[in-house]
């Protein structure tokens, strides 16, 4: 990374220099220049966000029980947004202005924007046929140089109901875990959009996908390559880092897409997202990762991260897992419902994620089974920390917490209002922001967003 | 009643245990009787040999006499759940091959094959289910190598020698997609091989005339062998339910009409996404439907109509509708989504079933459609002694039973993951490793 940028400011001074004399050395300068082929140099923005806030009108909730998101819960409160942004939070006296649009929140509640840090919407879209499987790119046991935003179909009918029934306003869309590293994740507002760039969430780091255990040396043992062990899966690991390492120390080193994620991730630009299920290899990961230079965000699924919470939070590692899945594969045997409140105890970072088109619609579900198992030994959870499980915690390990996450002045203005308690069954989303903008009312069917595949099909704006 | 004392009896020369079904009395119960009625405070159980013989609200100075009484102090209780379809009993872990009997792709077996063979009932998947109050349970191979899954059967979750209730209780078939696929790539051929297999059927019965052939094949694959024949006389001479898993509208409409062709079929459609858009036809024809909760997603082309509202909507189209737990991510998860079935009728536009009602779709409505009707699923007079007592409202998902009696015999709700919960309760290996904690 650091020898391309020297080439490209090397190309540009020569440039300078010749520009510099006579008429026709300028004419065969700009002949030279046009017949220079050039790439944006590594690290500028390609395949940039072209999101922009849709519009919004001020708008308060007053009456409501707040849950902020970092833990805080405010009753009778008010919730005041106006440019996109979260104007005020506070308790029943705050002002709002007597012009704007205000509604009745008694009864009901309010969240920050529900965030999955473990989608594969638009890369593994409904419908789910062959031609729509883009989530993995499984020809290579590590594929860095693989972007997930490079297969997100738009028009996957499941972000409308991520949004509509799990008041999802930001998810990030994670490779596949065929691989050792299965490329870069993209990090989406969950909003309509023709394009995928319409929906990139503007300023969110990547994140690269990782993945332990069972899946890479299964996929690759089956066709007699390397890996077909655990041992394998880290010495392939080890030997893509080092070769990383290499290429950050090489100034003469040609451009290599992996490679530069790979860089990214030891600068700390881009984020570790790590699919790993068993405690034992979760702790050989952290090793890895010390010997490298690098550090892991998020380990994902985790089923047993609730065996070594003490190694987490001295880690600062979050454990992003499911309330319930277990025993469908061998290193999901040890799977509890005390995992996340047996973190809780030992004061490590919890994100409740879903992995599923169908989850993603009820990840408070999720998070109130786990704060249930918790109570029943003990362990007892605030509702305002298990809201943070899906908000705050969520974009701080996908690194977007200054931006969104928890209601606080000057933030996004992505929020919830629920029609009961978020931590029921018996409650949906009533209305979701996203930047202040009005995304989805369950009192309005014209809301429901439709997607083109959906147009002219069987409950075409159909409540779903 | 006669396999209940067999095993009571079995359990004591075991283990010499106390654990075999005696009188009990649960009082101040809020009950769920099961029957899609509204819960019930003040209510009294009484369980007598294994069986129910009073559930309400007891009449001003009515006494029997117990054994044990159990004062439920204004906790729900219900009857126990009962989850179809299921896998439960025939997987330890469905990705470890080795312990997955769901599937049976190399077979040259289809419709013979009998789940009621390969069910293991001290499996962890029945004992964690049975801990979420899963008494009793539909359990069936899935289609692998055929559009026939084989025989289901009908089982209970308590651990004991005999969990079968009733082997061979249902066959089972796919008729969408996935039967396409296996009769050879088209829904064509999978009709065309149901068919020339109920034909088969019927030749063996004797009474249609035709002559029996021996088998069919293709190349050196066998879709259906003389065994498999034999073992759809009872479909086709309606003494065995057929269950039909199809989920767009036009191949609904086709299941139905099979009746015309074999009147004696008795049908149940599982899965049935896109019902709610021939709700009528199949509550005109009496076909029930264990139907996928919560799907909303075009998942595939036979789900383009998919809404959460199908349940609600069918059901309030005169359908018998019950909750097919192999639509979940776990069979436990049933009361989540009765819970959401619920939720729904509060978003404006959308269909749902009022509490009583979400919970008979997990509970006797299932039951009922399993043969079981008045014998599980339901706190009735002569019906099966499986009552659960909740640490809260059965349908919120934080609450989970705090007492399960199968039968009247109440169970142990540890398992495996119970034990990694005791053990992992701190992370402290000041003294010994946690391998000495148990």
């Amino acid at each position: 990374m650091g020898a391309l940028a020297t080439l490209v400011s090397a190309l540009a001074l020569s440039a300078c220099a010749t520009t510099g004399g006579s008429g026709e050395a300028a004419s065969a300068s700009d002949k030279a220049k046009d017949d220079a082929f050039a790439a944006t140099p590594a690290g500028d923005p390609v395949f940039a966000s072209t999101y922009k806030p849709y519009p919004n009108i001020a708008t308060a909730i007053r009456g409501a029980t707040i849950y902020d998101g970092k833990g805080g819960k405010i009753e009778n409160g008010v919730v005041f947004m106006s440019g996109g942004k979260i104007t005020a939070v506070g308790g029943p006296a705050t002002p709002i202005p007597a012009d704007i649009a205000v509604f009745d929140g008694t009864g009901k509640f309010v969240t920050p924007g529900i965030i999955d840090i473990h989608s594969h919407l638009g890369d593994y879209p409904s419908p789910g046929v062959e031609a729509h499987s883009d989530g993995n790119e499984a020809t290579a046991p590590t594929t860095p140089e693989v972007w997930a935003e490079h297969s997100v179909w738009p028009q996957d009918p499941g972000f409308s109901r991520a949004l509509a029934n799990g008041g999802i306003t930001a998810l990030q869309i994670l490779p596949g875990s065929a691989n050792l590293m299965g490329g870069r994740s993209v990090t989406l507002k969950n909003v309509p959009a023709r394009t995928m760039q319409g929906m990139k969430f503007p300023g969110a780091p990547y994140s690269m996908k990782m993945a332990c255990g069972e899946n890479p040396k299964r996929v690759y043992g089956s066709r007699g390559r390397m890996p077909s062990t655990r041992m394998g899966n880290l010495a392939v690991n080890r030997e893509t880092w080092l070769g990383a390492i290499d290429y950050a120390n090489d100034p003469k080193a040609k451009r290599d897409l992996g490679k530069e994620t790979l860089v990214g991730v030891l600068k700390g630009e881009i984020l570790i997202q790590n699919h790993c299920y068993r405690a034992d290899e979760m702790a050989l990961v952290l090793d890895m990762a010390k010997e490298m230079g690098y550090k892991v965000a998020a380990f994902h699924h985790a089923v047993e991260a609730y065996k070594i919470g003490d190694l987490l939070r001295e880690n600062d590692v979050c454990s992003a897992i499911w309330a319930d899945w277990y025993g469908f594969k061998m290193e999901s045997y040890d799977g509890i419902l005390e995992n996340a409140a047996f973190l809780q105890r030992e004061g490590a970072c919890v994100v409740i994620h879903s992995d599923d088109q169908n989850d993603i619609q009820r990840l408070n579900q999720e998070a109130a089974k786990a704060q249930a198992a918790g109570a029943r030994v003990g362990i007892d959870i605030p509702d305002a920390t298990v809201i943070q499980w899906l908000t705050y915690n969520a974009a701080k390990a996908m690194g977007i917490a200054d931006m969104t996450g928890s209601l606080e002045t000057g933030k996004m203005a992505d929020v919830v209002l629920w029609n009961g308690d978020p931590l029921s069954v018996y409650s949906r989303p009533e209305k979701v922001w996203i930047d202040g903008a009005l995304m989805f009312d369950a009192m309005n069917p014209k809301t429901r967003p439709v997607s083109d595949f959906e147009l002219g099909q069987p409950g075409e704006g159909d409540v779903k | 009643m006669k396999r209940l004392l067999i095993t009571a009896a079995s359990v004591l020369a075991l283990t010499a245990s106390p654990a075999f079904a005696q009188d009990m009395v649960v009082t101040n119960a809020k009950l769920v009787i099961g029957d899609g009625g509204a819960p019930i405070e003040g209510g009294v159980v009484i369980v007598d040999d294994g069986k129910v013989v009073f559930a309400g609200v007891p009449t001003p100075g009515q006494t029997f006499s117990t054994d044990v009484l159990i004062d439920a102090g204004g906790a729900w209780v219900t009857p126990g759940l009962f989850a179809t379809v299921t896998t439960l009993g025939l997987a330890d872990v469905s990705a470890v091959d080795e312990s997955n009997d769901i599937t049976a792709r190399e077979t040259p077996f289809s419709a013979a094959l009998d789940a009621a063979t390969a069910i293991n009932p001290t499996s962890q998947h029945i004992l964690v289910h049975k801990a979420a109050g899963i008494t009793r349970a539909a359990t069936s191979m899935m289609p692998s190598g055929s559009i026939f899954a084989g025989q289901g059967a009908i089982i209970d979750l308590d651990g004991d020698a005999k969990p079968v209730m009733q082997a061979r209780a249902f066959q089972m078939i796919n008729l969408g997609e996935g039967g396409a696929d296996r009769a050879g790539g088209s829904r064509a051929a999978a009709h065309a091989l149901l068919r020339s297999a109920l034909r088969e059927a019927q030749a063996l019965v004797g009474k249609s005339g035709i002559p029996e052939t021996t088998e069919i094949g293709k190349d050196d694959e066998v879709f259906l062998s003389r065994f498999d024949a034999e073992a759809l006389v009872p479909v086709v001479t309606g003494k065995q339910k057929l269950y039909v898993a199809v989920e767009r509208m036009a191949d609904i409409r086709a299941v139905l009409a099979l009746k015309a062709e074999y009147p004696k079929l008795d049908l149940v459609l599982v899965g049935v996404t896109e019902g709610w858009l021939v709700a009528n036809e199949i509550a005109a024809a009496g076909v029930p439907v264990i139907a996928n909760g919560l799907n909303d997603l075009p998942e595939t082309f036979e789900q383009l109509g998919a809404t959460q509202s199908n349940a609600g909507r069918m059901a309030k189209a005169g359908v018998t509708v019950a909750i097919n737990a192999e639509s979940l991510q776990n069979p436990r998860r049933l009361q989540q989504v009765a819970g959401n079935l619920v939720a729904l009728t509060r978003i404006p536009g959308a269909s749902g079933m009022d509490w009583g009602k979400a919970f008979a779709a997990i509970s006797s409505v299932p039951a009922e459609i399993s043969g079981m009707g008045g014998k599980a699923g339901v706190l009735k007079p002569g019906a099966l002694g499986d009552v659960v007592m909740w640490s809260g409202d059965p349908l919120e998902v934080g609450s989970v039973p705090t007492k399960v009696f199968i039968a009247g015999v109440e169970q142990d709700l540890s398992n495996h993951q119970t034990r990694l919960r005791d053990r992992y309760i701190d992370l402290d290996e000041s003294d010994r490793p946690k391998a000495y904690d148990w």
